[in-house]
């Protein structure tokens, strides 16, 4: 399977929605109820993709404990929520260097 | 005229909101680095696809060998939202000045977090100057983000392998912390729990479709309860 195909096809399955947006621009009601379900399965699609990674990794994540990876998910909410202003490098470095210190 | 207001959103993206990607792409750049994909498509994926959780759709639905159809229909999904994010700024964006090709070039570069800041930017700047400041503002961010993704790829590529992992680890800690500030919004917070547990359930049923399977019956599961009847 050539990878820049799929690329292509899926750059341009967004951009679908992209270009509809400023083609149909007026009459349709941004706030109407089916734009209601599609933000609904936006935010569950990236949860469910998120919490799977956190869950059952698979690839170079799959190398951790899920103990370590909530060790790692616990520094960056402690940093981000506690330590900092919300500052979310930081959070996300935190993170990241909690779990290089667990597999040191 | 326009020169003015491109340079001032140069410098507005160039801080806060351009730190904020990096985290991100640098993740994305090991991600994609740790799965197989060469590093020429990995960066031309943040440019074309310009999307976060759609690139992080095509690189996982290939590592999972997804047929063509499913991944792109996976992505499509996701990033559905930005027919009514594109429908909500038009208006504020439209001026008799621009031409019809610009629109559509503004559509490409937009993102969550660009559109979030001109949501909030637009009403403090006049209308012609809001198309220029955009322009300025998304390529910066485009920019961070392509180099990032090359980075964190070469980056991943080249350390030792800790680092690989912690760099990986970026990806999900991105989505952990950003989407823990939507939380209160009733949307996002339905949204999101309902995802989060039909993803995973949704793998052990069938890993290929999960992304599809687990979006659709997640999102939909959340709209229905967010009005009770």
């Amino acid at each position: 399977m050539d990878l820049w195909l799929l690329l292509a096809l899926c750059g341009l399955a967004t951009y679908l929605w992209r270009g509809a947006g400023v083609l149909v621009s007026s009459g349709i009601d941004a706030k109407s109820e089916v734009f209601t379900w599609v933000s609904c399965v936006a935010y569950a699609i990236i949860a469910g993709v998120v919490s799977r990674m956190l869950l059952m990794p698979t690839g170079t994540l799959a190398e951790t404990t899920l103990l370590e990876r909530a060790l790692g998910s616990a520094a960056a909410a402690l940093v981000y929520f506690r330590l900092t202003r919300r500052n979310l490098l930081a959070g996300i470095f935190a993170g990241a260097l909690a779990l290089w210190l667990l597999k040191l | 005229m326009g020169e003015a207001a491109f340079r001032q959103g140069v410098r507005e993206a160039a801080g806060a909101p351009a730190a904020i990607l990096l985290a991100g792409f640098l993740g994305f750049g090991a991600l994609a680095a740790a799965q197989g994909i060469p590093l020429p498509v990995a960066v031309a994926s943040t440019v074309l696809i310009w999307a976060l959780p759609g690139q992080l759709i095509f690189v996982e639905m290939h590592a999972l060998a997804a047929p063509l159809a499913v991944t792109i229909v996976a992505v499509m999904l996701s990033s559905a939202r930005f027919l009514p994010m594109t429908l909500m700024l038009m208006p504020e964006i439209r001026d008799a000045r621009h031409r019809a090709w610009q629109y559509y070039a503004l559509a490409q570069l937009l993102s969550l977090s660009g559109w979030t800041f001109a949501v909030a930017r637009f009403p403090q700047l006049p209308r012609a100057q809001r198309l220029a400041w955009f322009y300025g503002f998304a390529l910066v961010l485009v920019a961070t983000s392509a180099l990032s993704t090359a980075a964190g790829y070469v980056g991943a590529d080249r350390l030792a392998p800790a680092v690989q992992l912690a760099l990986v680890f970026m990806v999900p800690m991105y989505y952990l912390l950003i989407l823990s500030g939507a939380v209160r919004e009733r949307i996002a917070a339905l949204g999101l729990a309902c995802g989060a547990v039909a993803g995973p359930l949704a793998y052990f049923v069938t890993p290929q479709w999960s992304v599809v399977l687990g979006g659709l019956s997640g999102g939909t599961a959340a709209y229905l309860l967010l009005r009770p009847r």
